[in-house]
Parts: C-alpha cells; structure tokens; sequence
C-alpha cells in the first residue's frame, strides 16, 4: 500500500468513525419513534442511506402511515442514482462487483471517491469509507437501539434537533450558488406551507416538484 | 405494516443505487436530466429541514407548524457552518444547544 493510498484510508476511518457516532442517534430515534429492534437494525443492514432511514422513521414517529416513510425514503434515495452515474465510469467496475459496491453508494463513500484522479485511488477512497461506514454505522445503530429505552425521550439530549443540524451541514456546501439558494427557501416554503394539512412525509415529496420546474424553468443555467 | 415499508424501502433503495451505477453515462448528458440531478438534493434537503424543525402536533394529535428549541438548535448550527465547523461538531452543537434550553426553559 503506499503513502497516498494509507492517506486516503486515513481519511475515510476518520468519516466512517464520525458518521457512525452518528449512528447511535439513529438506532435511539427510531425505536422511540415505535420501530423494534430488529426492524431499526434491518433498515441500517439493507437500506443503508441515512437520509432515507432518518425519512422513514421521522415519517412513522410522527403518526403518518409507514408506507409513505417509505416513499419519502425512497425519494431520497433518489440522490444516490446521481451519485451512481457519476461513479460508475470513474470505478470501472462491471457485473458481481458493480452489484456489490452499489450497496456502499452513499453521501460519504461518493465524496471520499470523485475527487480522486485515478482509477485505483478512487476504489481505495470508495471502499475504505464504505466497508467502514457500514460496518461502524450499524454497530452503533444497534448499540443505539438497544439503549433507546434506557435512554429516555430524545428530546431531553437535543436529538431531534440534531437530525435537522445534520441535515443543514449536508445542505450547506451545496447553497454555493443563487439558484440553489432559491430552490432551497422555495423548497422549505412548500413543504411549510402542506405541514398543517397533509399526512406526514407529503410536504418532503411535494418539494421534489420544486427542483423539477426550476430545471424546466431555468434553461440557461447547466451545472458542469 | 412497518416490516413491508422497511423491506419495500430497502429494496428500493438498492435499486436506485445500482440504477445510477449501471445506467449509460449519456442519459446525463441531457441538460434537464442534469439540472434535475443537480436541484433535487438542494430541494429535498431543504425540506427536510423545514420540516423537522417546524412541525409538531397539537392536543388533538394532529400536524402543526411549531417554535421550539429545535430552531435555536438549527441556529447554533448555522453558527457552526459559519466557523467551518466538521460534520460531527455542527451535530453536537445542534442537539446541545436544544437539550440545554429545554433544561433552562422546562415546558
């Protein structure tokens, strides 16, 4: 292994610890939103995206119908294609693998690997931050649902805001131009002004439609 | 009812991965595909926020907009982004600066 490549695994243990803390709240949040043990341990097992997880669980916590959690995670999983088409050719990998490393497509595998200039560092950034979120992620998404109970209401330690601090540091980097800044305050408006008086998990979806017509609208406007 | 919304979202959750991994690259060469691609996670994310900071329920159970220490959580957040703070520490920042008011202001 050489100098770079035991750099960039540096790196990426350094995410995978930071996101698997992450992982506690997770496991804590969804068994006091009144998922069990072993559903909030198979969601991190084999949905393994945290928005989406997070998405599904706030859905169900809050009284909507599990199966629009469901939708909204989905939807928000829909990130994880456009991660897919821009890694796919930067990976070069082809039938079993490529079915495999799909499993580890996420925010933190995506960005410890397009920014590589080759081939062979990329898969190293790639797998090294996804084999080790997975593995530190549901560790403590276990270790979080287990303590749910004892834990006591979420609340009391902030974690229902600190899903939405996660959240703005996720936005955050991308808010770098008028356009996004736009779509992002119509964005929340929309899903603001249906919270009253639509099931839960509506709002999110209907924001969608606002990244829609702003593509539509905005012809001039071609990210690189 | 919860095990078919965690298979059902697993399941396509996986799909729309390997979609992404196995789609020719020149569906993205598209603009509207492209601008989509690109405005859809600042929507989406945006949302989320909105909605996790602002809603509640009133006595009846039913969905409401809400002011509570969430939003000052989200503001200690932004502070943090600010100071360019990592991922971890904006987290931290927002769940402590929530749980504290609640314990200053019980109720």
């Amino acid at each position: 292994m050489t100098t770079e490549h035991r750099q960039i695994v540096r790196d990426a243990l350094a995410v995978a610890v930071a996101t698997g803390a992450y992982g506690i709240s997770f496991g804590a949040i969804s068994v006091t939103s009144g998922l069990d043990v072993w559903q909030t341990c198979a969601l991190s097992l084999l949905v393994f995206t945290g928005a989406s997880q997070f998405a599904l669980v706030g859905v169900i916590g809050a009284g909507g119908a599990p199966l629009l959690g469901a939708a909204s995670g989905l939807l928000l999983g829909f990130r994880n294609t456009l991660y897919g088409l821009r890694l796919a050719p930067l990976l070069g990998w082809r039938g079993v693998r490529r079915a495999a490393a799909a499993h580890l497509v996420i925010d933190e595998s995506t960005a410890m690997s397009v920014t590589r200039d080759s081939r062979d560092t990329a898969r190293v950034g790639f797998l090294s931050a996804g084999i080790g979120v997975f593995t530190l992620w549901n560790l403590a998404t276990l270790i979080g649902a287990l303590a749910g109970d004892a834990i006591g209401d979420p609340r009391d330690y902030g974690l229902d805001a600190a899903v939405g601090g996660a959240f703005l540091a996720l936005l955050w980097p991308r808010l770098d131009s008028a356009l996004h800044r736009v779509v992002a305050a119509l964005a929340a408006m929309v899903a603001l002004s249906l919270v009253s008086f639509t099931a839960a998990g509506i709002p999110v979806l209907a924001a969608a439609v606002v990244a829609l017509g702003a593509a539509l609208v905005r012809r001039d406007e071609v990210p690189s | 009812m919860i095990w078919v919304a965690v298979l059902g979202c697993a399941a396509g959750c996986y799909l729309l991965k390997l979609a992404g991994m196995s789609v020719p690259p020149r569906v993205l060469e598209r603009p509207v595909v492209r601008r989509t691609a690109d405005l859809i996670p600042v929507a989406l994310l945006a949302a989320l926020i909105a909605v996790q900071v602002f809603s509640g329920t009133d006595h009846h159970g039913d969905p409401m907009l809400t002011v509570d220490a969430r939003l000052a959580g989200l503001g200690a957040a932004v502070v943090a982004l600010l100071l360019r703070a990592p991922f971890l520490v904006v987290v931290f920042v927002a769940a402590a600066t929530a749980a504290l008011l609640r314990l200053v202001l019980p109720g």
